[in-house]
């Protein structure tokens, strides 16, 4: 299905295999946020984990930073159609905060300051898929862009990695975050154009 | 079977109407279209003769007539889409289009509170489309508007925010030049035009700002320290905007 747009003859084509349908690359880095930008002191920063039975891990920022951490380069991808390659990130691997966290659960609610929710499947936080991040490019992650620290799950489109993450809610039954409710696709995946909810 | 909000359907060019030398408003008559709510945008896919296809999202500019939408254009110098758009695509010409789209960043006519919307640029398009849709619903909701361009040969929809209207106040601010014999410099909104151009918070408005990445960062952290519950600000920013 499809019909030519008559005149139109769009760019030199992108035979870039790094870049998903639909997307196109930009060198910025564009900031897309539903409300007001966030001021997170680290001194009052904490991320919790808790767990389908109630049990709570916490880590302070300093316990954060303490944490042996990766320099993740990944290509990034907005559902609003831009993508961004080689971006280089510091932060923890959700492997190392999970590792002693004991649970059953397949879902997970990922949890920011301001209310933000937005929901994945636990295996993909794991198996050096996901970070907490903070560092963008060697510098401290601006608030604009999630700081103090946000999750960085790059494999599925920006909205799921979180910006100013406070925790996870590890659930044994999937349930829908913010854009997710409001009719965004409830996994997300580029590769496969996941962009809306029945895509 | 009734097609639903993602289905592709095949628009037609009915009308073009140039807001400013490099905006233009593109009225499409869309067979099946859902309606919209003000805030909501539409996806336009284009299709090249060798099958390359792209697509971008605009902000519908306003309320649905039957099956009649409009969207504005700001032309971006080397863009992809933005220069066909506004200077190639003709009336009479198909185009692919779904919607329509978003659910966080709209103004429903039910609502009675107070609205404060702070435009900067093209981030005037779904704002105008929530001022169009109060004139349509005949909502008695008292509305601010407080509009950042960078001269007056940059404003959109002009003729029609010149034009008195019952419970809306227009503030227009410049930041390159103002007006020919206007007292006052050109600025960048500050705290005192977002104090004075809007409401208390006390009022507890709705708040809606869209713009530029730095302008609507600016805006919204003043309408916080104003006292303004960071809860009823919406934001919608431009990423690289639309090319």
């Amino acid at each position: 299905m499809g019909i030519v747009t008559p005149g139109f003859r769009g760019r030199a084509r992108s035979d870039d295999e790094r870049l998903p349908p639909g997307q196109y690359l930009v060198e910025d880095f564009p900031v897309l946020s539903a409300g007001p930008t966030p001021r997170v002191r680290t001194e009052n920063w904490r991320f919790t984990v808790t767990t389908e039975a109630g049990r709570k891990h916490e880590w302070s920022w300093d316990d954060l930073v303490a944490l042996p951490s990766e320099t993740p380069t990944v290509d990034i991808h907005c559902v609003t159609r831009w993508s961004k390659l080689s971006t280089t990130w510091r932060g923890v691997s959700l492997d190392t905060l999970l590792e002693d966290v004991d649970t059953a659960a397949d879902h997970v609610m990922v949890e920011s300051h301001g209310g933000y929710t937005t929901n994945l499947p636990l295996e993909d936080l794991l198996d050096g898929q996901a970070w907490i991040a903070y560092e963008f490019e060697g510098e401290d992650l601006p608030a604009e862009h999630g700081g103090p620290a946000r999750l960085l799950v790059p494999h599925l489109y920006f909205w799921k990695s979180a910006k100013w993450v406070e925790g996870l809610r590890l659930m044994l039954d999937d349930d829908l975050g913010f854009w997710e409710a409001a009719g965004y696709h409830s996994y997300g995946d580029p590769w496969r154009e996941q962009r809306y909810q029945g895509d | 079977m009734v097609q639903g909000k993602l289905a592709w359907r095949v628009g037609r060019l009915a009308a073009v109407r140039d807001e400013t030398p490099s905006a233009r408003t593109l009225a499409l008559d869309v067979p099946g279209w859902p309606g919209h709510l003000a805030g909501q945008h539409v996806d336009l896919r284009l299709t090249a003769a060798d099958g390359y296809r792209t697509t971008r999202t605009y902000s519908l500019a306003a309320p649905a007539e039957g099956e009649r939408v409009e969207v504005t254009v700001q032309r971006v110098p080397d863009g992809e889409v933005s220069p066909y758009l506004t200077e190639v695509f003709t009336v009479g010409d198909p185009i692919e289009l779904r919607g329509p789209v978003g659910g966080w960043f709209v103004w429903r006519p039910t609502a009675p509170d107070p609205v404060m919307l702070v435009a900067g640029g093209a981030g005037i398009v779904p704002l105008m489309a929530m001022i169009r849709a109060r004139r349509r619903a005949g909502s008695r909701a008292p509305f601010k508007l407080l509009y950042s361009v960078r001269t007056p040969e940059d404003v959109y929809y002009a003729d029609e925010l010149r034009r008195p209207e019952p419970g809306l106040d227009v503030t227009i601010r410049y930041t390159r030049k103002g007006p020919d014999g206007r007292p006052g410099e050109p600025h960048r909104i500050g705290v005192a035009d977002v104090n004075t151009a809007g409401w208390p918070a006390e009022f507890s408005p709705q708040c809606f700002v869209c713009g530029p990445t730095g302008f609507v960062e600016t805006v919204a952290d003043i309408l916080v320290a104003l006292g303004h519950d960071a809860r009823r600000v919406k934001t919608e920013r431009f990423g690289p905007s639309g090319s």
